[in-house]
């Protein structure tokens, strides 16, 4: 099992400082605090869970867009997060990421052409005949043609603008790739077709998907396992089949019941949370869902629970799973 | 698509690219106005010497201070009988140098400041930064004064004084300008396809602050003309006899109760430069600001 993974996270942790003052101490804001991952060769891994719980951070972090405050990112078995520099930029052929918002993500006054040269040039691949041939077998195949070469991104659609980001990110045939909600910011009619470009790519080329994302529909149509977060911390790993069929972490349930059924006629007993996310500057004592946790016990407030395998393959940190068993029950009873 | 049609296809956009122009430019009459007026200074500056009906150092003595309309003089003589008209005419190319020179300079030094401050930030910034705080803390026309006196009078060393005094404002808004940029998605695409620090800043940060140097400029110009003129004015920087608008004013200021026309028709040259410049730039801010949207 070990060998057969591309990316493995282990201990990654992002703390932003945040300074309000002077003659106060400094505010720690724990943006990812502690995670591990592994993510095995040709998957697709989702990283789900509230905006503001992390999930973008740990994609920027383990490509080194951000520095990492502590951990191991290895991939194929190499740190990158101690890498030098240089061999890092030398490593982004092959590690690549496809941005949320496709207004922002290409640059205004380039065109196509110019934006689908870039990673070619800076990595010194092809001569520029193939070059060229390349960009346009590219657009080709995330169905745009070369009739666009010498437009500005101003003169597309969101879609279109997806299709180029993403062109971008698999022109230099990447093994690993950070999809950071590539899908949010469209219409939903263009959603299926960029999640299904994504698809063919990762059949096309054998790619490997990060692929964050707070909707589970979309989520459960194309992913292999899901890695849940709630502020900072993965609460649930899980194959994705069985995440949906069988959540164990109350988090994890009450998101699955948020997603809207397929069918009218179809029920689900919806768990509504409530409260507001707490402030991550001051994270609560112990677990912390509890103060959202419809199921939470005593012990929940003072100390935290550690993941725990609750599965096959599953994973879960929630002390229903750990021995309190009395205090569980009365639990269950009482919500 | 194969290469002629290419080619075609950029020529086209050239062409309705300055189409475009007038006919955004058509829309807004103070923006044409104020092209009307940098056309009308541009074309005094280049042909002047030959437009003007009289030579502008030729002074007969015995036609001293004609009013307007006598002799054949428009605009009337001055103290030593030169023609009004044609020193205005001519002072024209002063003012346009100037004010271009400067922009170009002062634009140039501000803008590579501001995007080392705005790029590198960090320590570099801070003192970069606290440079500009304390040179905006002096008034400007003083500042080119002090500067001015220092390296002494003369064309060349106007335009270097109001550089050095101007380009501060240019590295305020440039920063400003980097620091927006530098957070935008496409630049954390550019750094994750592995493009160096010093290509992102080419290729990427660069392109995308031209539109606002250029903005900045075209405003800037009118201040720089009218600083000359209150520069010149002092005494300092254009020397006479040679034609300039601000000289004109000084030496005209002793006849202003007997001779009207001495101070007031450079004046007015001055304030047409000035109102034309900034309705021009103030229309380009208009047009380019608010949508930044490629080409």
């Amino acid at each position: 099992m070990e060998d057969n993974n591309l990316v493995e996270i282990k201990n990654l942790k992002k703390y932003y400082e945040i300074s309000r003052g002077l003659f106060k101490s400094k505010l720690i804001v724990k943006a990812v605090d502690d995670i591990s991952f592994s993510i095995r060769t040709g998957e697709t891994f989702a990283l789900v869970g509230e905006s503001g719980c992390g999930k973008s951070t740990t994609g920027k972090t383990l490509l080194r867009l951000t520095d990492a405050t502590a951990g191991e990112v290895k991939y194929k078995g190499e740190n990158i997060l101690s890498l030098p520099y240089d061999k890092v930029r030398s490593l982004r052929s092959e590690l690549q990421m496809v941005f949320q918002d496709p207004y922002a993500s290409l640059n205004p006054k380039m065109t196509i052409k110019q934006i689908l040269m870039e990673p070619l040039r800076v990595h010194n691949k092809f001569t520029p005949e193939e070059r060229m041939q390349k960009i346009v077998d590219i657009l080709e195949i995330v169905g745009l043609s070369k009739a666009h070469l010498n437009r500005y991104p101003s003169e597309f659609s969101g879609g279109q603008r997806q299709r180029i980001g993403i062109a971008r990110a698999v022109i230099l045939n990447p093994d690993f790739i950070v999809a950071d909600e590539p899908v949010s910011a469209l219409d939903v009619s263009v959603q299926s077709q960029v999640i299904n470009l994504l698809l063919r790519l990762q059949k096309e080329f054998g790619l490997t998907y990060l692929f964050i994302s707070h909707d589970l529909s979309v989520v459960e149509h194309m992913t292999d396992r899901v890695a849940v977060m709630y502020l900072g911390k993965i609460v649930e790993t899980a194959a994705t089949e069985e995440l949906f069929a069988d959540p164990k972490h109350p988090y994890t349930q009450a998101l699955i019941s948020a997603v809207p059924v397929s069918h009218p006629s179809e029920e689900r007993e919806r768990i509504v949370l409530t409260g507001d996310v707490p402030n991550p500057a001051n994270p609560p004592s112990g677990c912390s869902f509890h103060t959202r946790c419809p199921f939470a016990m005593d012990i929940c407030k003072t100390i935290e629970p550690k993941l725990k395998q609750v599965g096959n393959d599953h994973i879960a940190s929630c002390h229903l799973y750990t021995e309190h068993k009395e205090e569980k029950e009365d639990a269950i009873i009482h919500s | 698509m194969n290469a002629t049609e290419v080619m075609d296809d950029q020529i086209n956009k050239k062409t309705s690219k300055v189409k475009n122009f007038f006919r955004k430019l058509s829309r807004s009459w103070t923006g044409m106005l104020g092209f009307g007026i940098i056309v009308l200074l541009l074309f005094l500056s280049i042909f002047g010497e030959w437009i003007a009906p009289y030579d502008p150092m030729d002074a007969p003595l015995s036609k001293g201070l004609l009013p307007p309309m006598t002799d054949g003089h428009i605009l009337g003589t001055d103290q030593l009988g030169r023609d009004i008209l044609s020193r205005i005419i001519v002072g024209a190319r002063v003012s346009v140098i100037i004010g271009v020179a400067t922009a170009v300079l002062a634009g140039l030094i501000g803008t590579i400041v501001g995007v080392i401050a705005g790029y590198f930030r960090g320590w570099v910034d801070v003192v970069l930064m606290r440079i500009v705080d304390v040179t905006l803390s002096f008034p400007f026309i003083l500042l080119v004064l002090v500067i001015n006196a220092i390296i002494g009078t003369g064309l060349t060393n106007i335009i270097i004084s109001l550089a050095v005094a101007g380009w501060v404002i240019f590295a305020r808004v440039i920063r400003s300008e980097v620091l927006a940029l530098r957070e935008k998605e496409f630049i954390t695409a550019a750094i994750a396809t592995g493009v160096s620090k010093f290509e992102i800043l080419v290729r990427h940060i660069l392109p995308n602050i031209f539109t606002p140097i250029i903005i900045l400029a075209s405003l800037q110009i009118g201040t720089y003309i009218i600083a000359e003129a209150s520069v010149s004015f002092l005494g300092f920087g254009v020397q006479p006899p040679e034609p300039a608008w601000g000289n004109m004013l000084n030496e005209g200021k002793d006849y202003i109760f007997s001779s009207w026309w001495l101070i007031t028709f450079p004046g007015i040259a001055i304030i047409i430069t000035a109102l034309g410049v900034n309705f021009f730039g103030d229309w380009l801010r208009d047009t380019l600001d608010p949508d930044l949207k490629g080409e």
